[in-house]
């Protein structure tokens, strides 16, 4: 046990240096020089280009840029904006909260619906139920989230007044009018994800369901939902642990349509600022903060992979 | 022992004798393939009383499976199709929803499977799967439940029963799951339980562990019992009856002691003569029967085993032989030139003296197993 966690926390040292080096040399090979990226036309005041090279250490060579970046970073130092002064730890820190609460909550609501989807199209493989929820996946996924978010807030903040079209109330405000404005953004975030994840349960629950053990314990006389549930849902859900881990990192840099839509202050909606703005320090350091989480996140799934199935525990 | 007797119910004695518990008639199943209709089963019947055992013996592809599945109502795939009478206790198995067969699977019937290995689930407890049928089917609660699962795994003979119930299906060696799959299956003390092949998937040395806990254990509790095998030697000392199978159907039957005294089906012969000997080497095949079982969907006319059989005259490959009796109206067979009679070794001696490569290798066969007894 002391082993393997030895050798996944390895894995995972190994793992953020490749990500981090990685994110580091594609934003320095951004096209372009930093500075005139920076400065933009205007009229330059003397001294600044100078000023900027020396404080984005420029004229050093890459690696050595990289490794005294890494030291800062390891600290918790991440630079700071050049249009707003803020520390960049202390933007991610701001909008973590915001966009990890969207991805969670889309998460949630995808594995609520996408369970007993998918447990049932693979129950009742091509019958009525199946052919059902097979068109109503590929309808979701062929809806784009944003679009589904506009409907959205058509239907129930235009037609229906129940919650508020856009903005953001923090959780610390009370959890009645965090989860009014949170409840539409993550219900556009699930759409697609639903999708797939019960598209996903499906596949694995039919090879399942072929298995001897589903065979004996139907022998036993118990009932259909019972079996479903208690037999075959956790063999089947490897690939849904893995897909979710994926989403869930993917979420973290990828709900930036969503949180413009409905002005959320997130980390998506800090990028594309950040991007616009050519802000560098702050494209790399949410850049790398989401791949960081990514790598942890797949961490953690590995992890859980031993709960689901007692044969990968090692006793 | 107490608690063995609440978990094996004690049958009354007018039960373990003299009544029929299962009455199959005209059993069929097929299933719809591509390429047409495989008749896996086709035209079984027989009888077995309560408390008796019956060895269903064939190659493997000869029915046994699906036969013993068609019986219980068992069969999953939605391509199947079963036809003919089950009477289980004078209830008609046929036609009955999953919903009223349920009522009955675990707790009035149930099964041992061949593979260990896979059929119990990995990602369960051993407790739970030994208890959850208890409950559901005697209404017990997860205390009581428990006690009975220990009590189990005991009669079972598995060491440290208690301890066992937390454990994982990975954490047991193959004869001590086939162990835990045998407990499941007499739970809820059933009166019929099917063991299919209970034993093929295990070491040699465990084979005879299991085989003689599953008469010990048939006994104790006056179960009836079908036992499924391709090994007539399995069955010698351990069934009442046999019936043998070939192509999805019922070649010989008769009591077991009679079958060994007078096999009248060359099949059976050629099965007799394949039992692995002890002098053997370990999973050698060479004694296997020649050829191979006909095709389900399309088989030859006449008997089916004819193309394979030392014994086969021209009358056998045009027309089917029926069950039928010579002296002893409780062995029946069916073949137009039985082992062991006057015609039969007359069409057996004329197939050697034309060279038939049948016969010829049955003749070799006959030489070998003379040997082994001499
Ligand atoms: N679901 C199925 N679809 C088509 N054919 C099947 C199916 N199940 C079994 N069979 C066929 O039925 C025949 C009998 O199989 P089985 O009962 O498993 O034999 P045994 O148990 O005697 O080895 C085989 O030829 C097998 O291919
Ligand atoms: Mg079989």
């Amino acid at each position: 046990m002391v082993k393997t966690i030895a050798f996944i926390l390895l894995r995972l040292i190994a793992t953020l240096l490749a990500v981090t080096f990685l994110t580091f040399a594609m934003v320095a090979l951004l096209p372009g020089d930093p500075v005139d990226t920076i400065l933009g036309t205007g009229p330059r005041p003397p001294g600044i280009e100078e000023q900027i090279r020396a404080d984005l250490h420029l004229d050093d060579p890459f690696l050595v840029r990289y490794v005294n970046w890494l030291g800062d970073a390891v600290t918790g130092d991440l630079g700071s904006s050049y249009i707003t002064d803020q520390p960049v730890a202390d933007t991610i820190s701001q909008r973590l909260p915001v966009t990890a609460q969207l991805a969670f909550m889309s998460i949630f609501i995808s594995v609520l619906v996408a369970i007993p989807v998918g447990v049932m199209g693979a129950y009742k493989q091509s019958k009525w139920q199946d052919s059902v929820s097979s068109a109503g996946v590929q309808v979701a996924l062929s809806i784009p989230n944003f679009i589904f978010g506009i409907f959205l807030i058509w239907l129930f903040a235009v037609k229906l007044g129940w919650l508020p079209a856009s903005n953001w109330n923090r959780l610390s405000d009370g959890v009645v009018p965090n989860l009014k404005t949170s409840i539409l953004p993550a219900f556009a975030l699930a759409l697609g994800q639903m999708a797939v994840f019960s598209r996903l349960i499906r596949s694995d629950m039919i090879s399942t369901l072929q298995e001897n053990y589903i065979l004996s314990a139907r022998a036993k006389g118990l009932s259909d939902r019972y079996i479903l549930f208690r037999h075959a849902l956790r063999p089947s859900s490897l690939s849904l642990m893995t897909i979710i881990g994926i989403s869930f990192g993917a979420l973290l840099g990828g709900t930036v349509v969503i949180e413009t839509l409905f002005a959320i202050p997130g980390l998506g909606f800090s990028l594309i600022n950040a991007i616009n703005g050519r802000d560098i320090l702050l494209i790399q350091g949410i850049t790398v903060f989401i791949a960081v989480m990514f790598v942890i996140i797949n961490t953690v799934v590995d992890l859980l992979y031993a709960v689901l199935d007692p044969r990968i525990r090692r006793s | 022992m107490e608690n063995e007797i609440r978990v094996g119910r004690v049958p009354a004695r007018h039960e373990v004798e003299g009544e029929a518990l299962l009455v199959v008639d005209d059993l069929r199943t097929s299933f719809a393939v591509a390429a047409g209709s495989v008749k896996a089963v086709d035209g079984v019947s027989f009888e077995l009383y309560r408390g008796h055992t019956m060895g269903v013996v064939g190659e493997s592809g000869s029915g046994k499976t699906v036969l013993s599945r068609s019986v219980m109502g068992l069969n999953t795939s939605a391509n199947a199709t079963t036809t003919g009478s089950v009477l289980y206790a004078g209830d008609q198995m046929i036609g009955k929803s999953s919903k009223e067969k349920k009522i009955l699977w675990g707790a009035e019937m149930a099964m041992v499977f061949q593979d260990p290995m896979t059929s119990l689930n990995p990602v369960v407890t051993i407790g739970r799967q030994l208890t959850e049928h208890v409950r559901y089917h005697l209404d017990m609660g997860k205390k009581e439940a428990n006690e009975v699962a220990v009590a189990l795994l005991q009669s079972v003979h598995i060491p440290e029963a208690e301890k066992r119930l937390d454990n994982y299906p990975h954490q047991m060696s193959g004869g001590m799951r086939q162990r835990v799959c045998i407990a499941i299956a007499l739970a809820c003390g059933p009166r019929m339980l099917f063991a299919d092949e209970p034993t093929t998937a295990l070491d040699v040395t465990v084979q005879h562990q299991i085989l003689n806990l599953l008469a010990e254990q048939q006994r104790d509790r006056a179960m009836a019992m079908i036992l499924v095998t391709h090994d007539l030697g399995v069955v010698a000392g351990r069934t009442d009856d046999i019936m043998v199978m070939y192509a999805g159907k019922a070649v010989e039957k008769a009591p077991t002691g009679e079958l060994f005294a007078h096999l009248r089906h060359p099949y059976t012969q050629g099965l007799l003569w394949s039992i692995p000997k002890v002098t053997q080497a370990k999973h050698t095949r060479l004694n296997a029967i020649p050829g191979r079982p006909p095709n389900l969907i399309d088989p030859p006319s006449g008997c089916k085993f004819a193309p394979r059989c030392a014994y086969a005259q021209d009358i056998c490959r045009v027309e089917e032989p029926t069950l039928r009796s010579i002296d002893t109206p409780d062995h029946v067979f069916a073949c137009h030139f039985p082992v062991g009679t006057p015609e039969g070794e007359e069409a057996f001696a004329r197939n050697v003296a034309s060279d038939y490569p049948p016969a010829l290798a049955a003749v070799g066969k006959l030489r070998a197993s003379e040997e082994v007894v001499g």
